[in-house]
This record gives C-alpha cells, sequence and structure tokens, in this order.
C-alpha cells in the first residue's frame, strides 16, 4: 500500500492543484514585490507591477533569476523578511567557486521537512523505521534536511552525518538502520565497505536508500540496489529553493515528483528563454510559492531535463521530472563537445569497472587533453597484461561512442582517487582560458 | 605440483613497488622470486613468497589489487643445455610459456629454479613428469 505523508495535496486532481498555485504565485509575487527591491527593480524594467500576475498562466511574464544574480545580490539583496524573522541559513559547497547563501524563517524550515518528509513516506518510511542520515550536516542542506524530515515521518534519525565508515556501518547494522540518507557515492562506497567486511545484502538491514545531492546513473542505482539489499530513490534539490526535496522518486523510480504546490517547475529554451511544451527537453526552472525569507521567482537551474503529468501509479499527481542529464554546471565542453561525467559513469559501470573515476581536462598546445582515471577492482584485475589491456582499450572505445571524441583510460591504484566523504571529486579542469 | 603466484597492480611510477615491499616487510613476508613487467601507465609485478595467503590478506588489506596464479617451479641443472632440453619437451607438446623468470633457489632447494607459466599446467606436469626434471611444490620452494 502506498503511503504518503500529506495525501491530500500530494494526490490532489488537477483544478484543485492548479488553483493553490494561482493563489500562491499571486501571494508570493506581491511579498516579493513589496520586499525585494532587487526583483522589484526587474519587475518595473518590465513594465510589470503585482496586478498582472493573476495566475500561473501569466508567470511566464515574469523577469527570470540566475546565479549570477544571486552572487550580485549576495548576502542580503534577494532577502524577504527582516533579519530578526530569519532563524537559519544554509550555503552550497561552492565547489564552483559560487557560494548561495539562503535564508529560512520558521516556516520555510517547516515545509523544506515536509517535502523530504514526503520523499521518505515515498520510500515506504513510517514511524517504525530507522532512518540515519548519512549526508554531511552544516552549511551543506542535505543533512538538516532529512534530519528534519525523518522527525516529521517519526523516525528514529540517527544523524551520523558522513564520514567514518566503520561507524557507519557499525550503527547500521547495531541498531537496525532500515533507511540510508547520503550521497550516491557514498553510499557506492558504504556498499563496498561492506562487501570488503563480508557482509551479504541479508546481513544488512536496510530496505531502502534515499541518495541525491550529486549526478548518478541508473547503472550505478542498480548496483547500489544489489550490494545493500536495497530499493535506492533518488531526491532531488537545491539550496536556492530550501534544500533536497524539491522532487523525489516514488515506488515507480521513473522520474521525480516535484513538490510543485510550494515549488512549480518550468522548461525553457536555454538560449531563448522560451517556455517549452510538456515533454521537451530543455532548461528547468523554479518559482517558489510560499516561501518567506528567501523567495526566487523564475529561477533559472541549468538543470537539463523533462518534465511529464503522465498519471503515475503511485497516485501522486505531482508533475514528474527526470533525472538532469547534467547540470550546465557540471557539463565539461571538451574540444567542442558537451560532456557530462554521468555519460563517464554509464560506461565505467557497462564495462565491468566501478564507478570510481576522474577526468582530468589540459590544454596543451591549444588542443584540449582529457583523461579519465578510473580505480583497478580486483573483479577487473588478472595476471594477464594482454587481457588487462584488451579491457582498457573497451572502456576506450566506449567512451569514444559515447562522447564522439576520445579519452586517454588511465589506470589507477585502487582507492587513490580522492574519494571524499560528501561528494566525490569527479573533475579537474587545468585549462587556463 | 604447481605453485601459487601473487599477481600485483602497480601504477607506473616511482615509490610504487617500494610501497609494496614496504607492506611485505612489515608483515614479515619473504620473497623468494619476483619479477616487474611494465606497461605505459601501469605494471604488473609477480611474487613467489613463504606465505601466500597471508601476504594476500595483508595485500588487500593495505589497499593492493592482486590475483593467484599457478606456475611451475622447475630446478634447472647449472649445465650446458639445461634449459633447452627443458624447452625441448614443452615444444614437443606444444605447449606455449607465457612468461618465465629465474631465481637463485632457496635455503633449501639443490638448485636454482626457474618460474614458468604456461597455457596448459597440467599438460606441461605430464610431460614433465617422464624427463626427471624436479618440479617443486610449495615447501620445497624453500
Amino acid at each position: 500500500m502506498e503511503h504518503y505523508f500529506q495525501e491530500e495535496i500530494e494526490c490532489a486532481d488537477s483544478r484543485t492543484l492548479r488553483k493553490i498555485q494561482d493563489e500562491k504565485l499571486v501571494k508570493q509575487v506581491k511579498h516579493v514585490w513589496d520586499n525585494v527591491e532587487y526583483y522589484r527593480k526587474k519587475m518595473e524594467e518590465k513594465g510589470l507591477t503585482p496586478d498582472d500576475i493573476k495566475g500561473i498562466d501569466d508567470l511566464h511574464k515574469l523577469p527570470f533569476l540566475s546565479k549570477a544574480d544571486l552572487r550580485e545580490a549576495y548576502p542580503y539583496g534577494l532577502v524577504g523578511k527582516p533579519l530578526k524573522d530569519c532563524v537559519r541559513i544554509q550555503s552550497t559547497s561552492g565547489t564552483t567557486g559560487k557560494r548561495v547563501v539562503a535564508f529560512y524563517t520558521q516556516h520555510d524550515l517547516d515545509l523544506w521537512e515536509d517535502c523530504c518528509a514526503r520523499a521518505i513516506c515515498a520510500a515506504g518510511g513510517t514511524n517504525e523505521d530507522v532512518c540515519q542520515v548519512s549526508y554531511g550536516y552544516g552549511l551543506f542542506t542535505g543533512g538538516p534536511g532529512l534530519n528534519g524530515g525523518s522527525h516529521k515521518v517519526g523516525c528514529l534519525t540517527i544523524p551520523t552525518s558522513s564520514g567514518n565508515t566503520e561507524r557507519q556501518i557499525m550503527f547500521i547494522r547495531d541498531l537496525n538502520a532500515t533507511i540510508l540518507c547520503c550521497t550516491p557515492s557514498y553510499a557506492a562506497y558504504i556498499g563496498e565497505t561492506m562487501k570488503e567486511m563480508g557482509l551479504t545484502p541479508d546481513q544488512i538491514p536496510l530496505k531502502a536508500g534515499i541518495f541525491g545531492a550529486e549526478a548518478w546513473s541508473e547503472e550505478m542505482r542498480q548496483d547500489i540496489q544489489k550490494t545493500l539489499g536495497i530499493k535506492a530513490y533518488d531526491i532531488y534539490g537545491l539550496t536556492e529553493l530550501s534544500g533536497p526535496g524539491v522532487a523525489f522518486e516514488c515506488s515507480e523510480q521513473n522520474g521525480m515528483h516535484i513538490n510543485e504546490d510550494h515549488f512549480y517547475a518550468e522548461i525553457i529554451d536555454p538560449d531563448t528563454g522560451e517556455v517549452l511544451p510538456e515533454g521537451t527537453q530543455g532548461e528547468l526552472v523554479f518559482t517558489s510559492l510560499d516561501k518567506e525569507a528567501f523567495p526566487l521567482l523564475r529561477y533559472r537551474t541549468r538543470d537539463i531535463c523533462t518534465l511529464t503529468r503522465k498519471k503515475c501509479s503511485c497516485g501522486r499527481t505531482h508533475v514528474r521530472m527526470t533525472k538532469p542529464k547534467g547540470r550546465t554546471d557540471d557539463m565539461l565542453i571538451i574540444r567542442g563537445v558537451n560532456v557530462f561525467p554521468s555519460q563517464i559513469e554509464t560506461v565505467l559501470l557497462n564495462n565491468g569497472y566501478a564507478a570510481n573515476y576522474q577526468i582530468i581536462v589540459d590544454r596543451v598546445n591549444n588542443t584540449d587533453t582529457f583523461e579519465v582515471k578510473v580505480e583497478m577492482t580486483p573483479e577487473m584485475f588478472t595476471d594477464n597484461i594482454g587481457e588487462i589491456e584488451n579491457r582498457q582499450r573497451a572502456l576506450t572505445d566506449g567512451l569514444k561512442a559515447m562522447l564522439g571524441i576520445k579519452a586517454k583510460v588511465s589506470l589507477v591504484a585502487p582507492k587513490s582517487i580522492t574519494r571524499s566523504e560528501g561528494k566525490a571529486v569527479r573533475v579537474i579542469d587545468n585549462r587556463k582560458i | 605440483m604447481s605453485v601459487k603466484q601473487i599477481s600485483v597492480f602497480l601504477e607506473n611510477k616511482p615509490g610504487t613497488l617500494c610501497s609494496l615491499t614496504e607492506v611485505l616487510s612489515k608483515n614479515n613476508i619473504d620473497i623468494r622470486a619476483l619479477t616487474l613487467s611494465e606497461t605505459k601507465d601501469f605494471g604488473i609485478v609477480r611474487l613467489i613468497v613463504d606465505d601466500v595467503l597471508d601476504a594476500c590478506a595483508v595485500l588487500k588489506e593495505e589497499g593492493f589489487v592482486n590475483a593467484l596464479t599457478a606456475v611451475l617451479a622447475i630446478v634447472i641443472p647449472d649445465e650446458t643445455g639445461g634449459l633447452n632440453k627443458l624447452l625441448k619437451v614443452f615444444e614437443e607438446n606444444r605447449i606455449n610459456v607465457e612468461y618465465m623468470y629465474a631465481t637463485p633457489g632457496g635455503k633449501n632447494s639443490k638448485a636454482p629454479y626457474m618460474i614458468f607459466r604456461v597455457t596448459d599446467t597440467e599438460a606441461a606436469e605430464k610431460a614433465l613428469a617422464k624427463t626427471g626434471l624436479e618440479i617443486l611444490d610449495q615447501e620445497s620452494l624453500y
């Protein structure tokens, strides 16, 4: 039986849902106009006032916000509430050098945690469950978000945060953790470590995992599900909007339901800004509908995906998004070709390697060099050098077929690639352009 | 009567072989024979050691990918034509040598011996049985 956290809204019929969205949007635009000067100016430049926005149908009139706007308005320029009403900030890891600081009132924290609670219920979580949150706690939204959601569901919450893998495994086993929340690369690492300890899936009490905050492929999901003996659910979010839980997977494991009573999604053509019809691939744009401290209207995520309103067997009516093909931030342009790390991961797993890799790009004599370092695994090692070289060649060919450009594949020692226990360092771009 | 050889994956860069011998030395594992084969960016070290299982376990623990391979340790009389006599047997029986390396012999073994990796270990053993050439087992390597 499907189990929901807020059934009434999660399964609302489309007319009811739309009415709620229309009403919330009108209020949100008014709130932004009254309190966020930065965005009011943008509206004024387009000759708009809140009266022009009567519902979702008028959303396309509003100007976009981009990461550049967030940088320019840093730190308080987009804050919609006096600081005395704000209770928390969270911040992005700043791996791309563009740190985002988001503000929350208690109301904002509540709606965020509700979204995470919906994700946990969709993964089968109830108050009978023991939920281990192995996302980093602190400025990173992963830990605090799932922690709050887990409390709302009533799970016994183990806030291990990331790192200290042996202790993670000890808690999972000793306290019978049934749900694991962390990044997919860390889940794979925990699985790998358990396998090394000689544990089989039936000796691991976990039944579900909620993994997000970085790109992962379907093959990686299959791998994690097999090693840990669980069902692995994807979760999506951005610090700008609140954190994880903006969208989440249900038992169908076929696209993520967007919590669109809080975050309205559009797909646009990234070049023209034009709104694209359902089912078309494009850039995902979000409008917060009821946030107080950090309301964002038409925020461009740079994530490329498609939306569908096709009926889902889980009963939820909220629109589903496909796994982002890659954040335009993650995308590399090598020798003029778009390369997403997730494509490389797919080829590795298809060729029998683990998803432990690092991409190194440099520019020598005006030409891009492209190297993929891959960790040797016991499964792929043999005493026969010719055979290892054949497998290396097959991998090189597979990458060429997937990406359209040739990569130099280097086999490196196990665990030699820095595996931060939060987010994996997948790309080193040494080009000085 | 084959013996077990450990093959270890190493990156082709300074210090990797030393980090391997360091682990063995720290764990009191004695190397009897060793050969190193390299490609451009990685290499395989093949080792004969006194305690195979122990060596595999500590290597795995220290993060070295390794595999066990059956090889033949054959005593080659130190005289003109000694090796030739052996290889003739292989030739007659259509046995291919993939790689081979020599070792000075252990404290207890009477003569130097060579390690052979062949296409068909069993067939090679059978063919050698008729020749009187001595094949060593794991214990008599020392």
